[in-house]
Parts: C-alpha cells; structure tokens; sequence
C-alpha cells in the first residue's frame, strides 16, 4: 500500500511500485485529464504537476512521487468554474482535437506559478516539451500571454 | 544661322564620338576588362574566383574551428558573441566577431586578425583570455588564418556588445596573461599536408592523412582545448593532450583510450561521431560536444577522415585483462533504481525497445557514459538529459531534473552501471548528484 496526494486528497493505492504515475491517475483514480500519448517523454500530453515542477507522468513511477504533491488539470479548476488560465484557453480558442490541452494547461500553470509575468521567449522555451499535432500552438502561447500577470 | 547651327550640332556630335572611342579605347585596353572578357571565353559558368575560392576554404575552416559555437549567444546572431563560458576563473563572454567597424572586428586587418590568432592579442593591444583557443590556432598557416578572415568579413556586420566578464580577482588585469602566454603559448606553425592536393581527391596516402589531421586537431579544431587536463593556471598540461577532462560540468573524455570501448572504436565510428553526433556503437554527442559535432556536420569528408585517422593513431592499446567486478552494488539502491528505471527509461532503453532497434542507437551496454570510470556524464545526462533544439535534427532525450530527487537519481545510475556495464560498480549517493546541480552546465 502506499499513499499518493492528489490535487489535495490523499489516496491509498495498491498496486507495483513501478507503475507510472499515469495509469495510477487514470486507471485507478479515475482523473481522465492526462493523457498516454508517446510513453517516452517526448510529447508531453501526460504532463502533470508533482511538487511544484511540470513532469511527465507516463515516466514517473507512482512510488518515486513520495511526498510530493500531485496536481491535475481537474484540480485546477472545473468547465462551470475554470481557472484564469483554462477561461485564457477558452477565450483563445486553442484547443482543436483538445488531446494535448491538459498537458498544455499543467505545463503553463507551473510556469505562471513560479514566473506570474514571464516573457515570450520565457514561454516558449519552457512550452517546448509540449507538443500539438493539430498546430494549435501560436493560440496556445496566446492564451497564456493573456493569463500572466502584467509586468 | 540654321546652317551654322547644324555645323555646330556636328562639330559636337564629332567630339563626343571621339571622346566615347577614346573612353571605351581605355577601357577595353584596361587590365580588368582583358582578365575578365578572357576568362568568359574560355569557360563557362566561369570557375569560382580566387576570392570565392577563399571564402570556401575560409567556411569550411570555421566549422571546423566552431567559431559559431562559442561566438554566438543562445538563440543571437551567429558569430555577434555573448555567449557566457563558464571556467574555474569566472565567467567570460564571447566577443563580437562580426564585421561590425564599432562592436565587431570590422575595422580589424589581417595583420590585426593575426596577431590575435597567433599571439592571443585584440587591435588595441589589449590581452586576449585563453579561453579563445589561440594557443592552438596559432599553429595554423598564414593562408587558413586569411581565409578565415575573409569569411568572417563576408557574414553579416551585426551591432552587439558583449556583457562584461566576471572572473576571479586579479584576472581582470589583462596584462596578466601576457606572463601566462609567456609559459604556455609556443607558437609554431604546423605542417599541413593539404597543399599537396591529394586530400581532396580521396588518394590520400594514410602518412598524408595523419599530418592532415594533426595540423587540424592541433590546430583550427582546438580538440585538446576542453579534452586535455589542466594545470592550475588554465593550461593544458603538457605531454597529456587528450588525457581527458572536465568541461561545463562535463566529463571530456580521454581521447586516447578509445580502444578500451566495450566495442573498440574504429575509423567508421569515429567519422560517423564527428559527422552526425551518433556513434551506433557508442553513443550520442552530448552536453558541450553536441554543438561541435553540429558545426562538423559542415566540415568536408576529406577533413573528418584525416582527423579520424589521427585520432586513431593516438591510442594506446586497451588492458589486456578484463576488469572484473570489484565493487559490491549497494543491492537496496539497486532495487530502487531498477523500479525507477522500468518506467522512465525502459521504454527507450530496455533490450528489444524499438528506439534500441532503429535509427542506429546503441543499447546502454555500449554507451560511453555508462562505461566510464566516472559516472559525471550518466548523472549529467539523467540530469539534463539531451535537449531538443529548434531548427536541428538529432539524438533527444528527456532531462530528469524536475523530476526525480538526488537520491533517485543516483539509484538510477547505480542501477544502469550494475545492469549494463562490465566495469566497477559506482559508489553513489545523494550528495554526488547535489554537486552536480550546483555546477553550471550550459552545453
């Protein structure tokens, strides 16, 4: 048994240390937001937030996570109730197939966290990890513009 | 007064065809029109100039030096400098090397151009840092050192002022290095074979070949810049070239051991490393030798063959016994690092993984990292991983910084020494990997 916090609510799992973070949000606790898409760290559809740092969950084992929180796009905020960067998502329309977006959205918000008014090229460098195969990404890097604090 | 006008129309029209024949006379007769309507003649595209010519020689001689990679900024303009070097002396920014008259080499001669690639100092006088490898191109002949010259006032002149260098108290006396240069700058110009012409036509004798790539090793290519160990006051130690060394928090390995490889490298592995960054039987180019092998992907076959068959002429033959395990693996940071790997490095690197199968990436077994005695590179490449970049093509790996603690990280390195190497397990625990954050390691 071992027990994993998650967007505030500790859990206990009982599964192999060695399962990554991914399947133990998705298969066992039901938080559909993250997404499996390559599985090798290179797309960054998994992304979520672990202690205060963007990672790819389907490259995390779920006993490495430890203490660190973990956060997902559902605890950020809900569709009735979205947060300043998923209504700045809303609002710029940047989600097409929609499948990279709560990568996209955790990978910004632990941006926006550490940095509130961070420059363009502190955007994009940071977002690189991320990729939308739709090539939705000059809307992406619109919307968090439009979320971070003024200068 | 009609009739005398129409004369006087004449007389003018007269004068001006004898003062356009006379133009044009001089003209046809004048040197250039003769050398240029000649050469139209007898050829056609005409052949490159002596010019263009140089401008080549001078290009290809610049990614072999990798001008571009220290003189140029993260994401600046090429060779307008401010890239930041990080040495055990404090922090020099790279200077502007483009024709700018006021912030660049613009208003620079070749006389002045030279005196800083064979004496290390700037147009005013003033000591350059040996952090710009003169000490190597100043074995470089006067014809390459005019072709690079020629190239580089061909690029674009771009406005841009380096920051001002940190570095440790005295050093930011320039006339210091004056004493320095006086131990540790023997100037020289090396034999170069290429003169003789074979080279170029894939006929070179292998004797050829070595004083090639020796003249280009020693010299534009600066190898020995980050791959010999330094004295205390910078220097490459003498007698020990390629010993190996440490660089931007990087392990330069020995360039002499290259036959101690699990798989012995071989002239193909080597001009394969150079051109592309991959070796299949070794590994990719990372951390700072990834931007050198990027700016050798535009130097000529001819160049990479004869620094590769130097390099091989500089091995000294592997152990003849195999070194056993002599370290005992800490089994529970094993343990560990075997769950951590299973689910962030398996899916590339475990045995039958397509990316081990395709595109000519060697398994772990033969990694270079993974089989030197220091585990510097295997922490710095969970680290930093190799880091995609924009524009280039290229071996991409995921850093693991962000995502595991110093703990984790060292189980995992323990783990892929224990599982994949022949070598001595490493001792490793947190406090390593700390050391390692705390150095600066901008590739």
């Amino acid at each position: 048994m071992m027990t994993l916090v998650v967007n505030g609510v500790p859990h206990q799992l009982d599964i192999d240390p060695s399962t990554p973070l991914l399947y133990a949000l998705r298969n066992q606790l039901g938080l559909h937001g993250a997404k499996y898409g390559c599985g090798l760290g290179q797309c960054g559809a998994c992304t979520v937030i672990v202690g205060d740092q963007p990672v790819f969950s389907c490259l995390l084992a779920v006993a490495a996570v430890g203490t660190r929180a973990v956060r997902t796009i559902e605890g950020l905020g809900s569709a009735e109730n979205p947060s300043k960067l998923q209504q700045a998502f809303i609002d710029k329309q940047a989600a097409q197939c929609g499948y990279c977006i709560a990568g996209m959205v955790m990978r910004a918000q632990a941006l926006l966290e550490r940095v509130p008014s961070p420059t363009d090229e502190q955007i994009r460098t940071h977002m690189e990890p991320n990729l939308c195969r739709c090539g939705t990404h000059t809307r992406i890097l619109a919307a968090i513009r439009d979320a971070r604090q003024p200068a | 007064m009609k009739k005398r006008s129409i004369g006087l129309a004449a007389r003018l029209c007269a004068l001006s065809c004898a003062a356009f024949v006379a133009v044009m006379f001089c003209w046809f007769a004048h040197p250039r029109f003769v050398a240029t309507a000649g050469a139209a003649e007898t050829s056609l595209p005409s052949p490159p100039t002596e010019a263009t010519a140089t401008l080549k020689h001078g290009a290809e001689l610049a990614v072999i030096g990798d001008c571009a990679v220290c003189h140029t900024a993260n994401r600046g303009a090429p060779f307008a400098g401010g890239r930041p070097l990080d040495t055990p002396f404090g922090t020099i920014y790279s200077t502007n090397i483009t024709p700018d008259r006021q912030t660049g080499i613009g208003a620079w001669s070749l006389d002045d151009f030279t005196n800083s690639m064979r004496n290390g100092i700037a147009r005013d006088g003033h000591h350059l840092y040996p952090a710009f490898p003169y000490p190597h191109f100043t074995h470089m002949t006067d014809a390459d050192i005019a072709a690079i010259y020629a190239y580089l006032m061909s690029r674009d002149a771009v406005q841009a002022t380096a920051p001002a260098n940190h570095l440790i108290f005295p050093l930011g006396f320039r006339p210091l290095v004056a004493v320095w240069n006086l131990f540790f700058l023997h100037p020289g110009v090396e034999p170069d074979s290429e003169a003789s012409a074979t080279i170029s036509t894939g006929t070179a004798s292998t004797e050829a070949q070595l004083i090639r790539g020796k003249y280009l090793i020693d010299g534009p290519a600066h190898c020995a810049a980050c791959h010999a160990p330094m004295n205390l006051l910078g220097a490459e130690k003498s007698g020990d070239a390629f010993g190996g060394n440490v660089i931007e928090g990087w392990e330069a390995p020995a360039l002499t051991t290259l036959l101690h490889a699990p798989e012995p490298w071989t002239h193909d592995q080597l001009v394969a490393y150079l051109h592309t960054g991959l070796a299949d039987q070794h590994g990719a180019a990372a951390g700072p030798m990834r931007p050198v092998t990027q700016s050798l992907a535009n130097a000529s076959d001819a160049d990479i063959d004869a620094m590769a068959t130097y390099l091989l002429s500089l091995q000294t033959q592997a152990a003849t016994t195999s070194q056993a395990k002599t370290a005992a693996a800490d089994i529970a940071q094993i343990h560990n690092g075997s769950m951590l790997f299973t689910s962030a490095c398996a899916s590339c690197h475990a045995t039958h993984a397509p990316m081990t199968t395709f595109g000519g990436r060697p398994s772990l077994a033969l990694s270079t990292a993974v089989n030197a005695q220091n585990p510097r590179d295997t922490l710095r490449l969970i680290l930093n991983g190799i880091p995609a970049e924009r524009g280039t093509r290229g071996a991409f790996m995921p850093g693991f910084a962000d995502t595991f603690s110093n703990a984790q990280i060292a189980d995992l390195a323990a783990f892929v020494r224990a599982s994949f190497s022949s070598q001595t397990a490493w001792t490793l625990d947190e406090a390593d990997v700390e050391k390692l954050r705390k150095e600066t390691s901008e590739p």
